[in-house]
């Protein structure tokens, strides 16, 4: 971690196996801890950053224990980017249908990006030819950002 | 995760413990419902008061583990939500697809 006085960086790289989701949440929940985010908001965070190294795991760098997965995350005074990249082929984010859709609701997946979304303020995919997929999400933490107070 | 299993008045009821999440208690939850369902218990109940993480795999794994029981003849209900994966089942309107009961008792009677 590197503090510079206005704000913290952080940065983990981890090899794709799902046993290492759990690190980068818990820094992720630390992070929303320290900013004085509550329960409820770093929870929220640290489930959409699961999903995030989920999928750059199983879709990104399919299950490939010798592809990286690197996750940034940099607090400004309470606006709290968090960038995930993986070394993946890449994929069309609009492939995935709605999952609100009453045709899609009884489908097993599809449910991730969608939770992303929920509980972030912005989710934004980007794709290098031949370089993998970076996701980059962000999350002003002065907001309250307790699910209940600022999606439903 | 760890799944207790006792029978009550012909319901399954199944309670689980610990985290439902990819790689790591999805699969096995497709488990337990595939081994119930072959020993001929079509009546179940997910007691998931002990269910401490849950991530979209989980969920994804909730609704087919729904649609095999459904598919089976069977019936799938839910029991005592934690109050995250309440709210999980709320913003994806799956919330509409579960019975969800409070009360032991009364879940079991509902079969």
């Amino acid at each position: 971690m590197q503090g510079n006085g206005n704000g913290e960086r952080v940065e983990i790289t981890i090899s794709s196996r799902f046993e290492n989701i759990e690190l980068v949440q818990v820094i992720a929940e630390h992070l929303c801890e320290n900013a004085g985010l509550d329960e409820d908001g770093t929870h929220w965070i640290g489930m959409a950053v699961r999903e995030a190294v989920a999928n750059a795991i199983k879709h990104g760098n399919k299950l490939d224990v010798r592809k990286k997965v690197n996750a940034t995350f940099q607090l400004h005074d309470h606006q709290l980017e968090i960038r995930i990249s993986d070394e993946g082929a890449g994929f069309d984010p609009g492939a995935i249908g709605d999952p609100l859709n009453p045709l899609n609701l009884m489908k097993t997946s599809g449910r991730g990006i969608f939770y992303m979304k929920t509980f972030m303020d912005q989710v934004q995919y980007s794709f290098v030819p031949g370089g993998g997929t970076s996701l980059l999400m962000t999350k002003n933490l002065a907001k309250g950002t307790g699910l209940a107070s600022s999606k439903i | 995760m760890k799944a207790t299993p006792r029978t009550i008045d012909g319901v399954e009821v199944i309670k689980l413990d610990g985290k439902i999440t990819i790689g790591s208690g999805d699969q096995q939850l497709r488990e337990i419902i595939t081994n119930a369902l072959n020993a001929g218990k079509s009546k179940i109940l997910l007691d998931m008061s002990g269910v401490t993480t849950i991530d979209s795999s989980g969920i994804g794994e909730l609704v087919g583990s729904y649609t095999t029981v459904t598919n089976r003849g069977g019936k799938l209900k839910l029991l005592h939500l934690p109050a995250k994966l309440n709210e999980l089942l709320h913003v994806t309107q799956l919330i509409t697809v579960f019975e969800v009961y409070e009360n032991e008792q009364e879940a079991v009677k509902s079969f």
